[in-house]
């Protein structure tokens, strides 16, 4: 009998034991919706951009909301969108947010890797730019898949001891004064930056939308990649592959970021940029993964990056533009006269003059029908050129 | 016990238990993976969705082996010609290098010579190839040392140059040690008997000891030709504007559209060249010398 006796305690105590974290998890569960935003699931797992949740502004988000980031960085547009669609797509249930640049944005969106995203949940969303509150590269048909998060044009970097007089436009990439001095990204987004090179070159090609070309826009563009091609030293592949070559001096000039001038600038490295206007840009959008495990703490980190406060940060860590206006004064106050430098003041008339890049497809925009090239003609045309 | 019993009675059920495993990970996982990969790249993926198509065509095949426009011919051209003078820099390198080894060299130089050879493999594959790059970037090492002794810059930084002697060199170890192993096999006796019948040096190299080598050179060959064959991270590296290889534009389809039917139609090449070279090199006898 004692035994026996022992043994009810024991599973007495079991009982209790199993049923005290059982009467926790019925009350959050009972409680409000608004509650319950405020409690992650203690996890958020990124597909970004090197240092896009850097810890400097990413600790304060997860020591406020116990979300613990885990970060997969990713190098390449395209490396992140075959990262979403592994393990059956839409992040394979392992992510849950990708920081994907207009290149990927909507071949995750058509692909059904992502999910539309509640902006009212965002609340500083209404305070973005106009140019990001809805961009063509994240918001389908009234759709949005995403929240803007920072921006930057496309920028022209040149050796200031070897290139004089500097140069003024984009035409400098397309001449031969330079051979094998110049680089350009290993991207097939970088069709449309030629395409932009043609539309003020030769405007007998007709060419309205540097992301929606037909088949002899796109041919005639690619000939003039490939007469650019014995003029360049090596195509980029990743930020750091354009840092080194210029740093030894295999390159002196070609198509970059920001990011890799102020890279430069701070090794002490004599390289400049410029923006030659009109210019192709990116725009990189938070978007939610289809089947995101942890879509609280997804939702409160979009939060958390819209704020001005972060997006102030972000910027001057990363070298990038903030799609929040009210960045600016956190900017200067971070760094004097970085709003300014980094075009977050400019009018509304600055950003029509950024292409921002965006997935081709067969359907064109400038006119009816299906004949624009889509993403995978471009990809062999990139091939074609390259290979 | 009674398992035990039971298995020593029947003692073919012991060794199908302990050969399963493998063979398992082997058909399953190695020929299945082949066989789905020879399957999909006869699908395609719709351009809108980028979801697969499970529709019967020869159209990757087509786009690859177009004569009209031969970008991917080019492209295995130059992957198969680089994995050939690789294979065939390494051997000409390792022979030297693996007679000294087995029959030149004391014992203790011997041990030197095996430690430097397998030591690069010790860091990683990556660590040697940036390495490389900064050796032969503008300003680097080679440039460097070229100015000291008062010859012109060598410009080999991002060419097809620079990933032959990459490849050469992170390969070289795999040619050596086969090499090494061949030689070593060779009886003494049949040197002297060759000696002893007037073959001066060159002539007992031809006819007695290169064709006794024969076969772990092939063998090395294997190494060197496949893994430079399926390489897509030096041409990244150390490649030029047209330095492109089939590892390469497969990576790059996965990325596009996920499309895998074309990236797979590619990775066929390689499949097919390693299928022929084998066959080859087992009639030459490369798989006794393993």
């Amino acid at each position: 009998m004692r035994r026996i006796r022992k043994i009810h305690l024991l599973v007495a105590a079991l009982l209790v034991a199993l049923a005290v974290p059982a009467v926790a998890i019925s009350r959050t569960d009972s409680s409000s919706s608004a509650a319950r935003i405020l409690k992650g699931e203690g996890s958020l797992t990124l597909i970004e951009w090197p240092y896009y949740s850097d810890k400097s502004f990413a600790a304060k988000f997860q020591k406020q909301t116990g979300c613990i980031i885990h970060r997969k960085d990713a190098g390449t547009s395209n490396e992140m969108v075959a990262l979403m669609r592994g393990g059956g797509g839409g992040g394979g249930g392992q992510y849950d947010l990708v920081s994907a640049s207009g290149d990927a944005s909507l071949r995750l969106i058509f692909g059904g890797d992502v999910q539309p995203v509640d902006v009212s949940k965002v609340p500083a969303w209404k305070d973005f730019l106009p140019a990001f509150k809805s961009p063509a590269h994240n918001t389908v048909k009234g759709v949005h898949y995403g929240i803007s998060v920072q921006w930057g044009p496309n920028t022209l970097l040149y050796n200031t001891a070897k290139v004089k007089p500097a140069p003024t436009g984009w035409a400098s990439i397309y001449s031969g004064k330079y051979k094998g001095k110049l680089t350009v990204p290993n991207n097939p987004i970088q069709i449309a930056d030629a395409a932009l090179y043609l539309m003020k070159t030769k405007p007998s090609l007709g060419i309205k939308d540097p992301y929606e070309l037909t088949k002899s826009q796109l041919d005639a563009t690619v000939n003039l990649l490939k007469q650019q091609k014995p003029l360049l030293k090596r195509y980029w592949n990743y930020a750091t592959d354009e840092i080194t070559s210029f740093k030894n001096g295999d390159v002196w000039m070609g198509a970059g970021w920001p990011y890799q001038t102020l890279q430069l600038q701070g090794a002490k490295a004599p390289v400049k940029e410029i923006v030659p206007l009109p210019t192709t840009g990116w725009a990189d959008t938070w978007m939610l993964a289809k089947k995101a495990p942890h879509p609280i703490c997804a939702y409160l980190w979009m939060q958390y990056v819209s704020t001005p406060q972060v997006q102030a940060q972000q910027a001057i860590v990363f070298g990038e533009t903030p799609v929040n206006p009210k960045a600016c004064s956190y900017m200067n106050k971070l760094q004097k006269g970085s709003c300014a430098q980094y075009h977050l003041n400019e009018p509304a008339s600055y950003y029509s003059k950024i292409k921002f890049w965006k997935t081709p497809v067969a359907q064109c925009g400038w006119k009816s029908g299906s004949d624009c090239m889509d993403y995978n003609a471009w990809q062999r045309a990139w091939t074609q050129v390259t290979g | 016990m009674r398992a035990g019993a039971f298995l020593w009675r029947r003692r073919w059920l012991k060794g199908a238990a302990l050969l399963a495993p493998p063979l398992l990970a082997f058909g399953v996982v190695y020929l299945g993976s082949l066989a789905v990969l020879l399957i999909s790249a006869f699908w395609t993926v719709d351009a809108f969705t980028g979801k697969l198509v499970h529709h019967w065509t020869l159209d990757n095949f087509r786009v690859i082996l177009s004569v009209s426009d031969p970008t991917y011919l080019r492209i295995a051209g130059r992957t198969i010609g680089i994995a050939a003078a690789v294979t065939i820099t390494d051997a000409i390198l390792a022979f030297p290098l693996g007679y000294f080894m087995a029959r030149v060299a004391p014992r203790q130089v011997r041990a030197i010579l095996f430690v430097a050879i397998l030591l690069p493999l010790w860091s990683s594959y990556l660590v040697r190839i940036y390495a490389w790059q900064t050796i032969l970037s503008g300003g680097g090492a080679l440039d460097w040392s070229l100015g000291r002794a008062g010859l012109p810059r060598a410009h080999l930084a991002y060419t097809n140059w620079a990933m032959w002697i990459v490849f050469s060199y992170v390969w070289l170890p795999f040619m050596v040690l086969p090499v090494y192993a061949a030689l070593e096999r060779i009886p003494h006796s049949y040197i002297e008997a060759s000696r002893d019948l007037g073959g001066r040096g060159f002539r007992t190299l031809r006819t007695i000891i290169v064709p006794l080598a024969l076969p772990g050179v092939i063998a090395g060959s294997i190494f060197t030709f496949s893994l430079t064959l399926g390489d897509f991270i030096t041409p990244l590296l150390i490649g030029g504007t047209g330095s492109s290889f089939i590892g390469n534009v497969v990576y790059e389809n996965i990325g596009i559209n996920a499309n895998i039917p074309f990236a797979a139609a590619l990775a066929t090449i390689p499949v097919a060249v390693m299928g022929v070279y084998l066959v080859v090199a087992r009639r030459l006898g490369a798989f006794e010398a393993l």
